[in-house]
């Protein structure tokens, strides 16, 4: 079970990625007391009966796993959300993509802690491909937003610890702003 | 701390860069890659992933570069990395925490001991000395 949102929103980009998405976006905006996430994505996307079953934890496509009968994601997601008062919807058309949409109230004493905003957003420009993905954060009224291609013009890559060290200290720097916790 | 913007971030890889031109040019040939599907997250594999670039930020290595993956199939011994480097057998380790991933560094990258204890995939049983 993961332990925190910015767990599952990791996790959820992952899944993009294996969709082979080229583009994937992720809204996350906060107006207290409510978090609302989306995630979505342009790869090969599911047709209803595979949407259906990705809600069961005892169903994967079995494509990386041959011995393995559990595909926990998404579940862990719905249980989460299901038990701090939140809400769930996915979305999906076969070569379209898919978007996901789940909200925390964070004031509900079941919500998870948000946890590492900063190292969470840096890890989705960490799997492996040629993707871009756009990241859109907004908390009460505040916002910032930057793509996968900008940091890595800025950095000259993304897969050095220097440059992951910075693109975790320009997220870090942009949640202090948000929270006022900057300059 | 003030707000980053992208021009800065720039400019510190710049200064960074000129950092790695005066030590040596040597080609980015270690290679981590750090499971982070479903299982490896539970298990902790941001804190290993924090882990690793303290330590290679600390022990100033050039030549490394970090990637994840997703699930490798031993969802029961995350967070796994696996090692891919010259000279070392490419390795996967299980079970590595925070901890470990220094340890990794030190050991395995720097001075080309495998970690026996975590080793959990390739070399095969009898290269592994207790």
């Amino acid at each position: 079970m993961q332990y925190s949102v910015s767990d599952f929103l990791t996790d959820i980009v992952q899944n993009s990625i294996e969709a082979e998405a080229s583009v994937i976006t992720v809204d996350y905006i906060e107006e207290f007391p409510m978090l609302n996430i989306m995630v979505g994505d342009n790869g090969k996307g599911m047709d209803e009966e595979t949407l259906a079953k990705a809600k069961d934890p005892f169903f994967t496509d079995g494509e990386k796993h041959k011995n393995r009968k559990v595909g926990l994601g998404i579940p862990f997601l719905i249980q989460a959300v299901e038990a701090a008062g939140g809400e769930f919807d996915i979305k999906s058309d076969v070569e379209m993509g898919t978007a996901i949409e789940f909200s925390f109230n964070l004031e509900n004493v079941d919500c998870p802690t948000e946890g590492d905003i900063a190292s969470a957003f840096r890890s989705l420009l960490l799997f492996n491909g040629d993707y871009e993905i756009l990241i859109n954060r907004i908390k009460n009224g505040k916002s910032y937003r930057v793509t996968k291609s900008e940091l890595k013009e800025a950095l000259g890559d993304l897969e050095s610890a220097d440059s992951l060290n910075l693109a975790k200290a320009y997220f870090e720097s942009h949640e202090n702003e948000l929270s006022g916790k900057g300059e | 701390m003030p707000k980053l913007t992208l021009d800065d971030l720039r400019k510190l890889r710049e200064e960074k860069k000129h950092e790695i031109e005066k030590r040596e040019t040597e080609g980015k040939d270690i290679e981590i890659v750090i499971g982070m599907g479903t299982c490896g997250i539970a298990a902790g594999a941001k804190d290993s992933l924090e882990a690793f670039l303290k330590e290679i930020d600390k022990q100033k290595l050039k030549n490394v570069i970090v990637r994840q993956t997703g699930c490798m199939g031993y969802c029961s011994n995350e967070p796994t990395v696996e090692i891919k480097m010259a000279d070392m057998p490419a390795t996967i380790y299980g079970n590595v925490n925070a901890d470990v991933a220094s340890k990794i560094v030190t050991d395995h990258i720097m001075n080309k001991k495998l970690v026996s204890d975590h080793v959990f995939d390739k070399p095969s049983v009898d290269i592994i000395k207790k």
